[in-house]
């Protein structure tokens, strides 16, 4: 009656879907936090509507990337502190399936929802509609590269009682391509140029990652569990 | 190869906190219808040394076998025999105690709500199962803990201060509880305060300064 791997890997994320949707608070803090910067931008430069037009990729994107960061915390954070995290890791099931599992997880409740509402935000900065499937596409591929990134930083930071400024000065360096290839693609999108180099460098750096962070983030959890 | 082929053993395991020699050469043995009833005063190390049998921290000298090997290479088979209770409840505020137990034992094995209905009902907390974690008095989380234990169906108990919170009763229940299962064959490794009073194969280890 052993559970296999993939059974162990969906009750995790229904464990956390399940914890998320109970805190609804802590669920929306990410997506009202794009919200609220990027309708800032419009504000603020309200009267150069070319220059905001030229701006937009580049603002979705600093947004994303900094409200995916801050849910990234409580990853482990809020495991390890009430010692369910010592239990999922004698679970049987090897830590990495749980680290993968947690990290998807967390994907589907900032990046993914990102991605839904980013049409609105795309529409308020005065992105064409045209650039919505790329903008879209690269958000969907570049939040979920940053949520593995950011499970590594999660894992090294996890014992520590303010992390969360060391997690962003881990990850945010390394998020760095990601800002670059995604809101070049959404650039090239919005001005009408085919932007599919940038979309591969984008799915690149998606693919390296989803290999290597989960072994990566499994040991830097091992070592501060310890 | 250890001798103790059928059960757990600790062999010479010394582990440092920074400049603190915390565990100076500890060696056990426990085989199957064998308690262990670990005690100490506080800071000896008591709970590192229940967190490196787990496999949890990894001593800087001397090793933990399961069956004769070193717990590091059969790492899969021996978590799933075993069952940890920290000293902490480890229960999730937000999820029922129902749903804490699905998840925690879920991983492990095939569970039923029905199964683990019946081990809170064990434990004497039926009536908490659909109630948030939250709102569990200290000592019925203690119970909803054990009820997670019991649920694993592990041959290997490892408890770190089981009876605190309870009450008179919930500590007659626990030791019952160990009773039963390590006449049932199972080990158990307990830190514990409180005196065992039970009626089968207990052994002692003081841990000192």
């Amino acid at each position: 009656m052993n559970v296999g791997a993939f059974e162990a890997f969906t009750l995790v994320v229904r464990r956390e879907l399940c914890l998320s949707f109970r805190r609804p608070d802590q669920l929306l803090q990410p997506l009202v936090f794009f919200l609220i910067v990027t309708t800032l931008f419009p504000l603020g430069l309200s009267l150069q509507l070319s220059l905001l037009r030229d701006m937009a990729p580049g603002v979705l994107w600093v947004a994303a990337l900094l409200s995916s960061l801050l849910s990234l915390d409580s990853l482990f954070k809020s495991d390890a502190d009430d010692g369910t995290l010592e239990q999922l890791a004698l679970c049987g099931q090897g830590l990495t399936v749980i680290v993968a599992a947690k990290t998807i997880a967390h994907w589907l409740v900032t990046g993914a929802a990102l991605v839904l509402v980013s049409p609105v935000v795309g529409t308020a900065l005065g992105i064409p509609g045209s650039a919505f499937a790329t903008m879209m596409l690269s958000l969907g591929v570049g939040t979920l590269t940053l949520s593995w990134l950011g499970a590594i930083g999660a894992g090294l930071t996890v014992g520590l009682r303010r992390g969360n400024v060391l997690l962003s000065l881990i990850v945010l360096p390394l998020a760095m391509p990601l800002l670059i290839f995604g809101a070049g693609a959404t650039d090239r999108a919005v001005s009408g140029v085919s932007p599919a180099g940038a979309l591969y460098f984008l799915a690149a750096l998606c693919v390296f990652t989803c290999t290597l962070a989960p072994f990566a983030a499994t040991m830097a959890l091992r070592i501060t569990l310890e | 190869m250890n001798t103790a082929v059928d059960g757990l053993g600790v062999e010479n395991v010394h582990v440092w906190r920074g400049d603190r020699h915390v565990l100076k050469g500890v060696s056990l043995t426990l085989r199957p219808r064998q308690l262990l009833h670990i005690r100490g005063p506080n800071g000896t190390g008591k709970t590192t040394l229940l967190r490196v049998v787990c496999g949890l921290l990894r001593p800087e000298l001397g090793l933990v076998w399961w069956l004769g090997n070193s717990i590091a290479s059969v790492r899969g088979e021996y978590q799933a025999a075993l069952a940890y209770a920290s000293h902490e409840p480890a229960l999730k505020a937000d999820l029922t105690a129902l749903e804490n137990l699905r998840f925690a034992v879920g991983l492990k094995r095939r569970v039923t709500a029905d199964e683990l209905r019946a081990s809170l009902g064990r434990t004497g907390v039926a009536a908490c199962a659909d109630l948030p974690a939250r709102v569990l008095s200290a000592g019925q989380r203690r119970r909803v803990a054990m009820a997670r234990v019991l649920a694993m169906s592990a041959s290997l108990w490892l408890l770190d201060e089981p009876f605190t919170n309870l009450d008179a009763a919930g500590t007659e229940l626990v030791s019952g509880l160990l009773h039963e299962h390590v006449l049932r064959g199972g080990l158990a490794l307990v830190v514990a305060h409180h005196d065992l009073k039970l009626d089968c194969d207990v052994r002692r280890l003081e841990l000192n300064e």
